[in-house]
């Protein structure tokens, strides 16, 4: 087959001699393509924004412990009666509780918030920045790019989960006890074991964010303006906490993206609760499904002008 | 046999290519390009006369109302998967990653084509900088660079592979006068390795100095297309006296029947007569009327010549 080719290639004479020998010769690994799903993971993690953004989420369960135990040493026990994020009240016992509490804590708001504008911009601001063009005739190919996008935003929903869970359950072991788990059904199980369900537990937050990171990625391929992106995807996430709060609307309720994620305790009783968490799961996946889709239907289709 | 029937297509070829833009402004209409495999073609227009669009539907990056454009041989943006990594392009000046070094937006453009091997990356991207000479400067960040450093930067990312194919839409733009001469041998130096070269540029006498076929856009329509010696030759050249007697020398010109007489200082030009034995004639003429002659002869048309003479005054935006 190559012989007949190189054959053929030098009786064609002067055209094939035109073409540079390399770029006819290349065969090209499908291992090579996974170099656009590093580069973009690169590309989110070497943006000052996005340190930014995990700052502020690392903020979160140190400030809490620190109040917490600032709290305690004036006498008396956190968060008793006085509300507060769940877990709270367990945190001086073992500082493991830490982990959920800030866990708890995050996930409403500053969570959701950072995925949305890692999301929202990850089309729209090559669009607006004009890198778009020359990625796509590099050639990423719409598809693959858009799919490494997703991927690299779903890397930052871990990232960001673990920042926070990492960091409490430094601070809690720092500043308070570590020891035997006492759960929520009164159940106690060892060290070891809540270390486990606190990992199950970051894992199923990080699932949480899938919903919020198709829709940040739809909205994206929708507008030239990062910006705008950004803002309408953070815009939809209040939306979305405000509309659960009403109860004349339970009809649709159990459709919004943020209607289960706090099902993540039912991890932390014995027998554990599967219900919500599975509905949760359900939910983010329906929510990839559906914008993921949109958004592959939208940015295949749509004219780069900018 | 496929790549082989491939090769011996043109480079690009246009068939009533149409773009009507959402807004309903239409950009392009019905244009047949021909760009031959080897060339050096400029692709000359007014501002807002549809190169931009052209250019961005050959490389798929908006999809043609009608007609077809095919690229290397291959229909866009159908095959851009295999045409595009055989592709280097600038298109409407650089656009780079600022909170990146000039080293690592080339390592991310290379690592968008899939057909770039990981293994040479660094070797190739170190290549690229040095071809475009900003290996000094490839370790600052590119929101750093001067609009010329970016615009090199811009090139360097359509050489990061053997390409058969260049578009550049106005390379130049933004460029020194040193520049712009480094572009002008680079381009000569790819064409002379086998690179047809597709370039948008204003600059006529630019166009002149690299171009070997030229086609010119208005208005979204095509005037004409061919070698830039035939676009040059199809505009007359002028005749032109260098005399201190200007008056007597426009009056003895007109009864000869020269047209369109201009005086500046002291040179006399006028369109030349169409039969070239009356040259000689025309000198006697000057002379015999006591015109004091101190230079007389013909100006070649540049290429100049020929766009105004077919866009009308040319640098005019047309709505
Ligand atoms: N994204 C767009 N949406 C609507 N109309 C557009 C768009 N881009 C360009 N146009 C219109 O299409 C026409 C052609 O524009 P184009 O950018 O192709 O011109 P050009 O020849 O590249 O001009 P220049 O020399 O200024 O770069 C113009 O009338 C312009 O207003
Ligand atoms: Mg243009």
């Amino acid at each position: 087959m190559s012989q007949a080719e190189a054959g053929a290639g030098s009786g064609a004479g002067a055209m094939a001699r035109a073409v540079p020998a390399a770029t006819a010769r290349r065969t090209p690994s499908p291992l090579w393509a996974l170099s656009l799903f590093r580069s973009e993971v690169a590309t989110v993690f070497r943006r000052w924004r996005t340190f930014a953004l995990l700052g502020v989420l690392a903020a979160v369960p140190v400030l809490v412990g620190v109040a917490v135990k600032m709290e305690t040493q004036d006498g008396g026990a956190a968060g008793h009666g006085g509300g507060g994020p769940a877990f709270i009240s367990q945190v001086t016992n073992n500082g493991l509780f830490l982990v959920f509490t800030s866990l708890a804590a995050t996930l409403p708001f500053f969570l959701p918030m950072a995925i949305g504008v890692i999301a929202g911009d990850s089309v729209a601001g090559e669009a607006s920045s004009g890198t778009l063009r020359y990625l796509l005739v590099a050639p990423a190919g719409r598809t693959r790019l858009l799919l490494a996008k997703f991927a690299a935003t779903l890397t930052f929903c871990c990232a960001a989960t673990l920042t926070v869970a990492a960091l409490a359950l430094a601070v809690g072991a720092v500043l308070f006890p570590l020891g035997d788990v006492t759960l929520i059904s009164g159940v106690t199980v060892s060290f070891g074991e809540g270390l486990l369900r606190a990992l199950a537990v970051a894992g199923a937050v990080a699932l949480s964010l899938v919903g919020i990171a198709a829709l940040g990625l739809f909205v994206s391929t929708l507008t030239g303006s990062g910006i705008a992106a950004m803002a309408t995807t953070v815009g939809l996430l209040i939306t979305a906490q405000i509309l659960d709060q009403f109860p004349q609307l339970h009809a649709i309720q159990p459709y919004l993206f943020p209607h289960y994620w706090l099902s993540f305790a039912d991890l932390l009783r014995a027998p554990v609760y599967w219900d919500q968490v599975l509905d949760n799961l359900g939910l983010q996946a329906l929510y990839a499904a559906v914008f993921g889709s949109a958004a592959w239907a939208r940015f295949t289709t749509k004219d780069i002008t900018a | 046999m496929e790549e082989l029937s491939a090769a011996g297509e043109p480079a690009i070829a246009t068939h009533a290519l149409t773009k009507r833009y959402r807004g309903g402004q239409l950009a392009v209409d019905r244009l047949d390009l021909v760009v031959p495999r080897g060339s050096v073609f400029g692709f000359l227009g007014p501002n807002g006369s549809g190169k931009t669009t052209t250019i961005r539907m050959l490389m798929g990056l908006i999809e043609p109302t009608s007609g077809t454009a095919r690229v290397l041989g291959e229909e866009m943006p159908r095959a851009g998967r295999r045409v595009l990594p055989r592709v280097g392009a600038l298109i409407e000046g650089p656009a780079l990653y600022g909170f990146l070094t000039g080293r690592d937006n080339l390592v991310r453009f290379d690592a968008a084509d899939p057909t770039a091997d990981p293994r040479t990356r660094k070797a190739r991207v170190d290549a690229a900088l040095d071809r475009v000479g900003l290996v000094a400067a490839a370790g600052k960040k590119a929101r750093a660079y001067s609009l010329g450093m970016k615009q090199r930067l811009g090139l360097a990312a359509a050489l990061l592979q053997p390409r058969e194919l260049l578009v550049l839409d106005e390379p130049t733009n933004g460029l020194d006068p040193q520049g712009m001469r480094e572009i002008r041998t680079l381009v000569r130096g790819l064409a002379s390795e086998g690179t047809t070269v597709f370039l948008s540029s204003h600059l006529l006498d630019e166009i002149e100095q690299v171009c070997t076929h030229v086609a010119v856009m208005a208005q979204g329509r095509l005037l004409t297309q061919g070698t830039v010696a035939e676009l040059a030759s199809s505009a007359r050249g002028r005749l032109a006296v260098t005399t201190p007697d200007t008056a007597e020398a426009v009056r003895v010109l007109k009864e000869h029947g020269v047209n369109d007489l201009t005086v500046d200082d002291d040179r006399v030009t006028g369109e030349l007569p169409v039969v070239a034995r009356e040259l000689a004639d025309l000198n006697a003429a000057l002379v015999r009327a006591g015109v004091r002659v101190r230079s007389f002869g013909t100006e070649r048309a540049s290429l100049e010549d020929a766009f105004v003479a077919l866009t009308g005054e040319g640098f005019d935006v047309a709505g």
